[in-house]
């Protein structure tokens, strides 16, 4: 009854070729098969935001996807922005503002932020609430995260190009 | 919390899709953005046999004017709706109205298709479809068929649709060239599905409401329009008493459930209030 497919995709650069079942979810997918851990699952239907990640570049819920639809695609996760060693700059604001506590939803938050600062440019604290208001964070309360991007993104646009 | 199992098809063109929904005889349904129907195959509400998957059919992607309408491919993404330049142009309600859509990575994923054959009646695009007078065109074997919106949610996830047929465009119908549009919204939080919320379209002339057009949603089983409430607003001046009996005829429309989040009064309530907001909104675009 378990039907199986080969997928082939890239995951932060990376090609990757797998056997997987059908109905077997992206996050469980990345994490189970390919170890990567940094994708975190939550609810698994849609509303935390923790296990969100980049597929062709736009932000999406990898407990809304199988992984068979991601055949052919290029996903970006957590652990393709940075390392403990080097931080992405993102992930650096992140830290400096101190915009995580326990850690659980700043996987999905970072990747929101990934989008947001690469394909939205937001104006305003409203616009960047707004972005967030879709990964839940029990920890800190966001007054910190909206520091931490806003930091971001004006380092961004500092550093032209 | 994990989809049960499934036979799993990607479909190449509508004809591969719509036979093997033929053949499952009932027993398929079409994922396309799957932001309402993961979630239901994940808490195993729904146990399809076979899922077929028409993301990679191409065509069906897109907003595009055409003479009379505007064209929207089914496959069309809420983010990419938004920022399509003939919605821009020709709709900008659809774009504001869509902000109110979930967050933004179920808007990157989630398809205007989707969400009308979805029906839910707390959703912005169906409210949408049936304000702006949407044809609503599908396909059944090799027969196209086109609906009126009004003729196509019959009630709460239920379209006039048979289980092999395939929505593959909304049209929409363009509008006057002066004319304002009104969208009011409340939910609990942004994001989360509304309470209740309205429309309007209108045109301004010498002081008085016309072509005047009301919907809401939240409020009922399908998404409505309200012809009472348009009826007292049709040739209306613009003035207090005006808007409030429109929030009476509003109100006096709608038999809205109770639930955890509101009870039926406070969601007829606040359909009146927003009702008056969205008729401000929209008679200060039509007279600007």
């Amino acid at each position: 009854m378990s039907e199986h497919r080969t997928i082939r995709l890239r995951v932060n650069g990376r090609a990757y070729e797998r056997s997987v079942e059908s109905r077997l979810l992206l996050s469980d997918f990345l994490r189970d098969a390919l170890g990567l851990t940094g994708t975190h699952v939550g609810c698994e239907h849609g509303v935390c935001g923790a296990c969100t990640v980049l597929v062709d570049g736009r932000s999406v819920r990898s407990c809304l996807m199988l992984a068979v639809q991601a055949e052919g695609a290029e996903v970006e996760t957590v652990e393709g922005l940075g390392s403990p060693d080097r931080l992405s700059p993102l992930q650096e604001a992140f830290r400096a503002h101190h915009a995580l506590q326990c850690g659980f939803c700043t996987p999905g938050i970072l990747m929101t932020c990934v989008d947001l600062l690469r394909n939205r440019r937001p104006a305003s604290d409203d616009e960047i609430r707004h972005a967030l208001s879709g990964n839940l964070c029990r920890c800190t309360g966001y007054d910190h995260i909206v520091r931490a991007v806003r930091a971001a993104l004006d380092a961004a646009r500092d550093t032209p190009g | 919390m994990k989809p049960p199992p499934f036979r799993y098809i990607a479909a190449r063109s509508v004809e591969e899709a719509l036979g093997a929904l033929h053949e499952a005889g009932g027993e398929a349904k079409l994922l396309a953005g799957g932001q309402s129907l993961m979630p239901m195959l994940n808490f195993r509400l729904l146990r399809p046999a076979v899922l077929v998957d028409i993301n990679r059919i191409p065509g069906l992607s897109g907003a595009t004017e055409d003479a009379d309408c505007v064209r929207i491919g089914a496959l069309t993404r809420h983010t990419d709706l938004q920022n399509a330049p003939a919605i821009r142009a020709r709709f900008p309600i659809v774009a504001d109205a869509l902000s109110h859509v979930a967050h933004l990575a179920v808007r990157n994923r989630g398809t205007a298709g989707g969400s009308l054959s979805h029906a839910d009646p707390a959703a912005e695009l169906p409210m949408l479809a049936c304000l702006l007078d949407a044809r609503i065109r599908t396909q059944r074997a090799a027969a196209a068929n086109t609906r009126d919106a009004a003729a196509f949610f019959l009630g709460p996830l239920a379209t006039a649709m048979e289980p092999d047929e395939m929505l593959v465009g909304i049209d929409l119908p363009l509008l006057p060239e002066r004319h304002g549009w009104g969208f009011a919204e409340h939910a609990r939080r942004h994001g989360d599905f509304a309470l209740a919320a309205v429309a309007v379209i209108l045109s301004a002339e010498n002081g008085s409401m016309r072509n005047v057009r009301v919907a809401a949603m939240g409020v009922g089983d399908t998404p409505l329009r309200l012809p009472s409430a348009e009826r007292v607003l049709e040739g209306a001046p613009f003035a207090p008493e005006s808007l409030a009996a429109a929030a009476d005829a509003v109100r006096g429309a709608l038999a809205p459930m109770s639930d955890l989040h509101a009870s039926a009064d406070y969601r007829r309530h606040l359909a009146g209030v927003l009702a008056v907001r969205a008729l401000r909104a929209a008679w200060e675009r039509a007279a600007a």
